[in-house]
């Protein structure tokens, strides 16, 4: 027997109703952020001087690096939904590739940095970390917990990027058909966005 | 009233297996399988709960060791609360009749909603293995307040960890329930026109995504806090505790609501159905329901009175409190109201919806002499605050979930139950229910602190008959229990409209087909509540 199929089915495709979807997950990923925020500015209020200290700890190079490399990897991954949009399939692929790239340079850079830091014994629990004053200490443990938070999320961005890669490839994602791409797109475009907040946060505020 | 179902095959005959089951995306399954799995983990709090009342039937060592007590106590919390109450009837309920209440056939991202069950079914299995790994479960009380939760040998970090992922799962079934009312409600179906359990459920799912993340980040924070010794909260190592329960409940204090909306949002479908009358106020209630999400982010201080606040918070806080009380009373009264010259058919769902508004009302009126701040500090800590949190909480919902069971059970399942042994079921619980809580908020008053493993031989009498009420209240549970297995197995066959609602569930037949509707949904005219043939 043949089913009723109701014009407003939640089964059909319906490309605006995953966008909404998507912005109110991003909205909780921002309010996930935030907490660390609030915790953030409450000891930079109470420690502001060790906060400083810290700060002199990292590399602003790097993080300008890694900066630069995360903006580039938004606008490629912008470009890479429009030439989708277009029609033009083969570049889009590209785009991405080269989005997954970027990532993959940042996680690389965040590998030096972090390893420099570990080799000094910064980590939470380390030598090194215990005799610092009690407000670097605070600022080393919010640095890895939020740059850390952070990292995660840009491999679960350049994974989902890959995943829209290889649906672009197949087929499944195409000029009349991408709304996943624009979801994975404004996905990578918060964990640059919240970058954006940490890079200041952590290492140019003086 | 009987109708026969012509072809269709019902959502249980359309496929079987345990395949089929668990690697679903119909919403109605997915329903079930949080049914099955949450009412498991609710008898299991019911258990410990049990426990705990034996436990203090008398002073001294009556059963346990100290230890175990705090450790069961803080279990019985952790279940009831993030396994049982917050996504009960929202993942259940919600589930299985907002679709079909807004006339669609599925929720707006069918997979998602099966990702949810599964990571909710995660954080339960790390909530229960707390018992068999580590140091066992937490002794820290369901709040995991620091500085004890940082220090305790016992395995927080676990407990937390289930709280994380339990909250991401509420997370996203909070999501798909926000596009689901966004964009799949049937055609005609306006706002305004949308039953009031869509309402209460959309302000629900709002709170859901606007205060989960923050809890889940502070929980992170306990985490790394225990293994690493950082020093945010432990006072000893110069944090602040105060911190960590400013940003424990900024979430679980509109979470609160999380719990009750929904259960509002069931007594506004149940009253009108049985009272056969349009709901009283519909704009008012939907409104008030937005309102309490709103309100409730801005009294979660009141939590925290005697911790030092300063007097201008403390006032700020303990007036948006009773702010708060100004929705909850505008739905009381209309649903009162509602009833005021209905022609009311006494089943056992209006029993429950009628013994939450007295429960309840006991329940927001024992929170106003909480939100008072000198009074607060007279029965802050005490058993005081257990009656009345258990008074809302499980007055509020947890009756609620037996009254939706019973007005939602001959849909679900195609089958009546007996209203008879329904009656003395109910009965037995409202009885039990009083019996044990009441007497708690009379010796809380008195200065009976509570999570104390001992008290003074005074005390014993309002113990003993709070003990004797938890076993009236298992044994009416366990009779309502039995009357739906008994029902399932050889009820009589329900109608598609046993109760005369006009909802859209009760258009399609009992159980709904695959796709919910055999038929195209009508609006009734005039509004979800518009009962012509009495008013």
């Amino acid at each position: 027997m043949e089913h009723l199929v109701l014009p407003n089915s939640g089964l059909t495709r319906d490309d605006e109703g995953s966008k909404l979807g998507m912005w109110l997950f991003l909205y909780t990923e921002v309010l996930l952020f935030g907490g660390l925020f609030i915790v953030y500015t409450m000891y930079r209020y109470l420690y502001p001087d060790s906060f400083l200290q810290g700060s002199y700890h990292l590399s602003i190079p790097i993080g300008t690096i890694n900066t630069i490399v995360l903006l580039t990897s938004s606008l490629t991954v912008a470009m890479g939904i429009t030439a989708l949009q277009k029609g033009n399939n083969k570049l889009a692929v590209w785009l991405m590739v080269a989005t997954m790239f970027f990532a993959l340079v940042f996680m690389v850079n965040k590998y030096f940095e972090w390893s420099a830091k570990i080799e000094h014994g910064l980590f939470p629990g380390m030598d090194a970390y215990m005799q610092l004053p009690r407000g670097e200490t605070l600022f080393f443990f919010l640095y890895f917990f939020m740059t850390g938070l952070h990292a995660l999320h840009i491999v679960v961005g350049a994974v989902l990027i890959g995943v829209v890669t290889m649906e672009i490839k197949n087929g499944k994602q195409s000029s009349t058909n991408f709304a996943f791409t624009e979801n994975a797109g404004l996905y990578w475009h918060l964990v640059d966005l919240i970058w954006i907040f940490l890079f200041p946060l952590f290492y140019l505020i003086h | 009233m009987t109708e026969e179902i012509t072809g269709h095959k019902n959502f249980f005959e359309e496929k079987k297996g345990l395949a089929s089951w668990i690697f679903t995306t119909d919403h109605k399954r997915i329903a079930l399988l949080y049914l099955y799995s949450i009412g498991f983990f609710f008898l299991a709090a019911v258990f410990l709960g049990f426990l705990l009342r034996l436990e203090l039937i008398a002073p001294g060592k009556t059963i346990m060791e100290p230890q175990t007590y705090n450790q069961i106590f803080t279990l019985h919390g952790v279940i009831m609360i993030f396994l049982f109450i917050i996504p009960g009837i929202p993942a259940i309920f919600g589930n299985f009749f907002i679709p079909i209440i807004i006339g669609t056939d599925d929720v707006a991202f069918p997979r998602i909603n099966l990702v949810s069950w599964y990571l909710y079914m995660t954080g339960a299995f790390l909530a229960l293995g707390t018992l068999f790994f580590g140091e066992g479960p937490a002794d820290t009380g369901w709040t995991f307040y620091a500085p004890y939760s940082v220090k305790t040998g016992t395995n927080v970090s676990m407990s937390v960890l289930a709280a994380f992922i339990l909250g991401f799962s509420s997370i996203l079934t909070g999501l798909n329930f926000i596009v689901t009312i966004h964009r799949l409600r049937a055609s005609g179906m306006t706002w305004f026109r949308m039953p009031l359990m869509a309402w209460s459920t959309y302000a629900t799912s709002w709170i859901q995504i606007l205060a989960t993340p923050i809890v889940g980040i502070t929980l992170l924070m306990i985490v790394a806090e225990r293994s690493f010794g950082i020093g945010l909260f432990d006072p000893s190592l110069g944090g602040d505790p105060i911190l960590y329960q400013h940003l424990f409940w900024i979430y679980s204090h509109p979470a609160v609501y999380v719990m009750i909306l929904p259960a509002m949002g069931v007594i506004s479908e149940i009253i009108p159905t049985f009272a056969h009358r349009t709901i009283f106020g519909y704009k008012a209630i939907a409104m008030s329901s937005m309102a309490i999400a709103f309100t409730g982010y801005f009294v979660w201080a009141h939590h925290m009175f005697t911790t030092g606040l300063s007097s201008t918070a403390a006032l700020i806080f303990s007036l948006a409190t009773f702010f708060v009380a100004i929705p909850t009373a505008i739905k009381i009264f209309n649903w009162v109201a509602t009833l005021y010259k209905g022609s009311i058919d006494v089943k056992p769902p209006l029993l429950y919806a009628m013994a939450f508004v007295f429960l309840f009302l006991i329940g927001g009126l024992t929170g106003l002499v909480n939100g008072a701040i000198a009074a607060d500090i007279h029965v802050h800590d005490t058993t005081f605050i257990v009656g009345h949190f258990h008074y809302t909480m499980f007055g509020g919902v947890g009756i609620v979930f037996f009254g939706a069971m019973h007005y939602w059970f001959p849909k679900i399942w195609g089958k009546m139950y007996n209203f008879k042994i329904a009656n003395i079921a109910f009965a037995l619980i409202f009885i039990g229910f009083n019996a044990l809580y009441f007497p708690m908020l009379i010796s809380g008053l008195q200065g009976l602190p509570r999570r104390y493993y001992d008290y003074p031989a005074e005390f014993q009498l309002t113990n003993v008959i709070s003990t004797v009420g938890s076993w009236i209240l298992i044994v009416g549970m366990i009779l309502m229990i039995y009357n739906f297995f008994r029902a399932k197995k050889r009820g009589e066959k329900a109608p598609r409209n046993p109760w005369g609602g006009l909802g859209l569930e009760w258009q399609t037949p009992s159980p709904p087909p695959l796709h919910n509707f055999d038929k195209m949904p009508e609006l009734v005219e005039g509004g979800p509540y518009n009962y012509k043939d009495n008013y």
